[in-house]
């Protein structure tokens, strides 16, 4: 069977907020994705993280989205129906709206099931990124799964760091640290399918 | 792969400047296999208003726009050219002076108080979008000297698996801009016609506005008909 060429990608530029991200930077215009993925009190997690570019500066105009499963390994297969309803699953952050360039999502942690180590899906987009950038963040707190996970174990030992989440806990709150880096001695593996 | 196979840019193009501190330098590993399990979260009817695919009206100050109506409609489909059902288009452009109304857009052109420029809808059962806007004008950028972006309507697609995410930008024929701007070159040469959208005349609404198509054709690793 023929297949029909893909359209090919473009940058997001730097004026994407007030359509995709209108809510956050403060744009008369609604958000049905945000950086709340749960409204739900429980297993709440925090994820913060800046991107850094190759002359090691935060950028300031990148948008992150996060794609993941819920505490109980499953995706949402439930149309989202309301902004926040229930656990979408899906999350995004613009970089500009926070003085210091930082994302930082509210979320849980997924739980997976045979052997995969626990994983959030990554996809970031900027101005000066031809193409959306697929990562993925997994927690330091998950050693065994980590060890035992296939996909991690495709990436070369010493790059592997940059793809684990460091947790930190203060007065009940989790916080997952994930920073970006272009490139440089850090630089963050970034997938293809 | 094959050249004339990969439509796609690449990380790193020089003459887009910012690719050069913000492209990875290491190969990119294959997860092909990996994201088998993970469907994307649809969205639902009731996240759409009515007015967020006229781009002539969601400004909301009852006012028209300045510029010239015009009539975006097409179909998002997977390699097999089949539809892709419900997927979430956002998108968002200048006005038709060639101004974002984003906050840190330096450009003197005037902004429009009855445009906002940001509109999304979802696609029908048969992959169909449609949207009403006004021409977006052209824009100078600070890329190189008097370096100007072509009109271009940017568009932001979630379809059903991880890789049926994209963000890319649409044209308009016979742009003159197109052979001075790095981010529609960047596109290998025989991939550019896919981002230029057709001129339909059979589609314009007479008395009121031009029309455009602009089809979408993402990755379809799921489902294939061989499976």
């Amino acid at each position: 069977m023929e297949q029909l060429k893909t359209t090919p990608s473009q940058t997001v530029g730097p004026f994407f907020a007030y359509s995709l991200t209108a809510e956050q930077y403060g744009y008369a215009y609604n958000s049905i994705i945000n950086n709340v993925l749960t409204v739900d009190g429980r297993d709440k997690i925090h994820i913060k993280g800046q991107v850094f570019d190759g002359a090691g500066m935060v950028i300031p105009d990148a948008m992150i989205e996060l794609y993941q499963a819920d505490v109980s390994g499953k995706y949402r297969d439930m149309p989202i129906n309301e902004k926040n309803d229930g656990f979408t699953g899906i999350g995004r952050m613009g970089t500009g709206t926070q003085a210091d360039g930082r994302f930082v999502f509210t979320t849980v942690k997924p739980m997976l099931a045979d052997g995969l180590a626990p994983h959030i899906h990554v996809i970031l987009f900027m101005r000066g990124s031809l193409l959306g950038l697929h990562t993925r963040i997994y927690f330091s707190d998950e050693e065994v799964a980590n060890q035992n996970d296939e996909l991690l174990n495709a990436v070369p030992a010493e790059r592997r760091p940059s793809l684990i989440a460091q947790k930190k806990e203060t007065d009940g709150t989790i916080t997952y640290l994930f920073n970006i880096y272009m490139q440089g001695a850090n630089e963050t593996v970034f997938f293809e399918s | 792969m094959d050249d004339l196979i990969n439509t796609q840019p690449p990380h790193l193009y020089p003459d887009y400047k910012s690719t050069i501190l913000r492209s990875p330098t290491k190969p990119l590993i294959l997860a092909k296999g990996f994201n088998k399990d993970l469907s994307m979260p649809v969205f639902g009817e009731s996240c759409i208003s009515e007015m967020d695919n006229d781009l002539t009206k969601n400004a909301s100050t009852g006012g028209q726009p300045i510029g010239e109506r015009i009539k975006v409609a097409g179909k998002v489909m997977d390699q097999y050219g089949r539809p892709i059902p419900n997927a979430l288009i956002e998108i968002w452009q200048a006005n038709s002076a060639g101004r974002y109304i984003h906050k840190l857009e330096i450009h003197d052109a005037p902004l429009d108080p009855n445009f906002l420029g940001a509109g999304r809808m979802l696609t029908d059962k048969e992959g169909r979008y449609q949207f009403y806007s006004i021409k977006p004008g052209a824009y100078p950028w600070g890329n190189h000297y008097n370096a100007w972006r072509p009109n271009h309507i940017h568009f932001s697609i979630i379809g059903h698996q991880l890789d049926q995410r994209l963000v890319t930008q649409m044209y308009f024929p016979g742009d003159p801009l197109f052979e001075y701007d790095p981010i529609f070159q960047a596109v290998p040469k025989h991939a550019r016609y896919l981002l230029i959208a057709k001129f339909r005349m059979d589609w314009t609404d007479p008395e009121f506005a031009l029309a455009y198509e602009f089809n979408i054709v993402l990755n379809g690793s799921k489902q294939t008909p061989f499976e």
